[in-house]
């Protein structure tokens, strides 16, 4: 072997070898690509699906007996039980007030018969889930409206409309009318309680007393009345109710009022199927939960996601700016700002609990406990802000993501150049006044960086939150027409342990399981949307400011 | 070099005299004594820690003309510049000696409010520093800072500062755009444009066209003769045919040290030093 030939054999492996590096460095980009990707899709189908009615079988087993129900899912028999190798049905039987439960696995070999019923029918109910059956009757009391399975069908929908709209009143009169004479009430029985605390003169306090003992009677008298119409026009909304057959021949009467709606899914054609699929996605987005959030919409939980990480942003932008600020522009950089550089990056990596925990401590507790004992004595031993609340969970996760806030902050002042600082200062501006006006937009850039990495990881915080004011079923909005209108006192509901809650902590885990994905789907597109917005405002920015390097 | 080991960093001397005579100060043909001097520097001398970068410079600027600070790299004519609108001030560590008097007054006197000098002594810089706003911000920046936000008043200025810096006809349709996105001459001549809108005394030009092409650094130059009637100019050049082109005095300093100045036909003619005749004729540098 001559010398030029070791030369050209050296050569070729160390060729070889760049390119192995290079196809492995490919690789593996590819790779997490491709699990992004598979992420994405798995959700996106197992969310986008569930809200797609699929046909209603009637199946006819062997042993004679009928079952009427969804196919839920389907799997092999495994090879340890009886029958293997065959095929075995999850059926979603629904009525589940009859039977106890909601599903039955039902062996391929048992089936006798399968088919298509186009009268039956699918009952969304507002409590105990799904009605799988035939139409029977329809009644008010002992009076037959209508009977048998088409002529119910024809006069069930006008009927229900009246009864949704009485729904609708009831709801309002509950949230509305009702609502509000109880937190007159509530006020009243504050403002006797503020009484006995300030003890005033036994005259004038006697006189208040008796203004607010007057006022007392007429709001209970009001409420009364509030009652007892609400009391009769819930008799009203039970008045009708409609005969159901289950497939197996028992009865179910089941007030009109209670039904969200009746669907024929063997009837359907697919653009009425699309219809009820754009309906099932508004109710899902726009809705409250039902049945210990098993059922209905999640409207509560995007509300609170979205304002926790909106009140987070405006609590952490100010914090994280002025520590950049002061740590890049201010402070002599020497050993204790290398140190304090470090801590901030060590704090981003501290477990997300250990947040909540000093959120507990800190602004529930002694913050929030400070604030009642000063301003709401009266409410006292209930807590109004020295309990979790939405503020004390967005002041906790601002204090988690600051560190992020800081960082991107810190490097966008650090890529603004020097010479830019010293036109300004040789202008005759203040150290001040560089920083502000021209240092820090030209960073802007940079923040809003910082700002986008806290509000996604801030959406998908779950840990803290649970201790610091989030709920699995909060009765009212962070933000309602009652005054003040913004009450950050308040409970919230959250996606990301909404998805935890209907997933793992629902009585009916089978059922709930397409919920977990819809909900994941969702959480996705809120991050992503937020995202996007302060994206665009970020590339807008860089366009206003074209060239700038940060 | 006692004193130098004894000076604490970080401390202005302000008031310090030195111990030795400087070797040009007093010598006529090396150090031309100006009638009317707008800026006078009298044995200044610099630290960075504790390497002397400026060794007792002495000279004279006269009003309304153009002084050029020649000299190879490192010999310190930058610093001298930024000594002048203390513009040093920023750097940790920098020790000052010797006195600046601007209009008879010592800029280091504690009196002096540092913000309203640097307004009365402009500067512009090597590589232009646009800031990241529109080209109307840019200008008005300065009057801005002083308080001035009435729209006419601005317009007005933002107009004279732009025309006084010949970019007036190349902007003016899109005075509202990024100055980020102008050409490099055009960059620069909207800084001349910005430091001339908060109507200083003095500019400091510190090598305003090395980023240049010979086109837009003709304009500059060009420029530089139609402020010379309002503006005091001190421009530090590497370039020597630049300097012996536009600059009406000039300053040769090497290692700190102020070797040669005076008019700027006998510097390049007739100077008088060797180590000056070696350096404009190429010798080295």
């Amino acid at each position: 072997m001559t010398v030029s030939d070791k030369d050209r054999s050296g050569r070729l492996r160390r060729d070889f070898f760049g390119v192995s590096m290079t196809a492995l460095c490919g690789g593996a980009l590819a790779l997490n690509l491709v699990l992004i990707l598979g992420l994405l899709s798995v959700i996106s189908w197992q969310g986008a699906r569930f809200f797609w009615q699929k046909d209603l079988p009637e199946f006819t087993l062997t042993d004679g007996s009928k079952i009427l129900g969804e196919i839920h899912a389907q799997q092999t028999i495994p090879a340890a039980t009886a029958g293997a190798g065959g095929e075995r049905f999850q059926i979603r039987l629904g009525n589940r007030d009859l039977t106890g439960g909601d599903f039955r696995w039902i062996d391929a070999s048992a089936i006798a018969k399968r088919g298509l019923p186009a009268d039956a029918v699918l009952l969304e109910r507002l409590e105990w889930g799904n009605f799988y059956g035939r139409m029977v009757e329809l009644r008010r009391g002992a009076e037959l409206l209508a009977q048998g399975s088409e002529a119910v069908w024809k006069a069930f929908p006008a009927l229900h409309e009246t009864k949704v709209a009485l729904r609708d009143e009831i709801r309002r009169l509950e949230k509305g009318e009702i609502g509000d004479v109880n937190l007159e009430i509530e006020k009243l029985r504050l403002a006797t309680r503020r009484l006995e605390l300030d003890a005033p003169p036994a005259d004038v306090r006697a006189r208040r007393q008796a203004e607010i003992d007057l006022e007392l009677a007429e709001r209970q008298a009001e409420y009364e009345t509030l009652a007892s119409a609400l009391f009769a026009q819930r008799e009203t909304l039970a008045t009708e109710t409609l005969v159901m057959e289950a497939a197996d021949g028992t009865r179910k009467e089941i007030p009109v009022g209670a039904i969200v709606r009746a669907i024929r899914p063997n009837e359907m054609g697919g653009l009425a199927k699309l219809g009820l699929y754009a309906s099932r996605v508004r109710e899902f987005v726009a809705d409250e939960p039902r049945e210990s959030n098993t059922e209905g919409g999640i409207f509560p939980a995007i509300f609170g996601t979205v304002m926790m990480v909106f009140l987070m942003s405006f609590a952490v932008v100010p914090l994280g700016v002025l520590a950049a600020l002061y740590l890049r522009e201010y402070a002599k950089q020497g050993l204790l700002v290398r140190t304090v550089r470090i801590a901030v990056n060590n704090l981003a990596g501290v477990p997300s609990i250990v947040f909540g925990v000093f959120g507990l401590g800190f602004f529930v507790y002694t913050l929030g406990g400070s604030i009642d004992s000063l301003f709401f004595p009266e409410a006292l031993p209930t807590p109004t802000f020295g309990t979790g609340g939405i503020l004390w969970g967005a002041l906790t996760l601002a204090l988690l993501t600051v560190p992020v806030v800081i960082v991107a902050t810190e490097e966008g002042l650090a890529a603004v150049p020097q010479i830019v600082r010293a036109g300004s200062l040789a202008l005759g501006a203040t150290k001040w006044e560089t920083t502000w006006k021209v240092v820090l937009p030209a960073a802007a850039p940079g923040v809003l960086t910082g700002v986008i990495l806290a509000m996604a990881r801030a959406a998908g915080e779950v840990a803290p939150l649970m201790i610091v004011g989030m709920v699995k079923l909060a009765p009212t909005l962070p933000i309602d027409g009652d005054f003040p209108f913004v009450h950050f006192e308040r409970k919230f509901m959250h996606l990301g342990f909404h998805i935890y809650d209907v997933g793992f902590q629902s009585p009916n885990v089978d059922a709930t399981k397409p919920l977990v994905f819809a909900t994941a789907l969702l959480l996705i597109l809120i991050v992503t949307a937020m995202n996007l917005v302060a994206i665009s405002i970020r590339n807008r920015l860089r366009r206003k400011y074209a060239g700038s390097a940060v | 070099m006692a004193e130098v080991e004894s000076t604490r960093p970080g401390a202005f001397q302000t008031g310090y005299l030195p111990t030795r005579e400087s070797s040009v100060a007093g010598d006529p043909a090396l150090c031309p004594v100006i009638e009317k001097p707008i800026l006078e520097i009298d044995r200044l001398s610099l630290w960075y820690g504790k390497k002397l970068a400026l060794k007792e410079i002495s000279l004279q600027i006269p009003e309304k003309q153009i002084t050029a600070f020649i000299g190879p790299s490192g010999c310190g004519k930058s610093t001298l510049l930024r000594c002048i609108n203390r513009l040093n001030d920023l750097i940790d560590e920098v020790t000052i000696g010797g006195r600046i008097l601007f209009e008879k007054g010592d800029i280091h006197d504690p009196s002096v409010e540092i913000n309203a000098l640097r307004k009365r002594i402009g500067m512009v810089f090597q590589k232009s520093n646009p800031f990241p706003k529109s080209i109307y911000e840019n200008v008005a920046y300065g009057c801005r800072i002083q308080g001035i936000n009435k729209r006419s008043l601005l317009d007005e200025i933002v107009e004279r500062s732009l025309r006084g810096a010949a970019i007036w006809d190349e902007v003016k349709d899109r005075l509202d755009e990024s100055a980020l996105g102008m050409s490099g001459g055009q960059q620069q001549r909207l800084c001349i444009a910005r430091a001339i809108a908060v109507e200083p005394e003095v500019i400091l030009l510190d090598e305003p066209c090395s980023a240049l092409d010979p086109i837009a650094t003709a304009k500059i130059e060009e420029l530089m003769e139609d402020l010379k009637k309002d503006y005091t100019l001190v421009i530090v050049t590497h370039n020597m045919q630049q300097a012996s082109r536009v600059s009406d005095y000039t300053a040769f300093l090497y290692l700190g040290e102020l070797i040669e100045y005076g008019l700027t036909r006998k510097l390049f003619l007739n100077p008088t030093k060797k180590q000056t005749e070696d350096y404009i004729t190429g010798r080295f540098g």
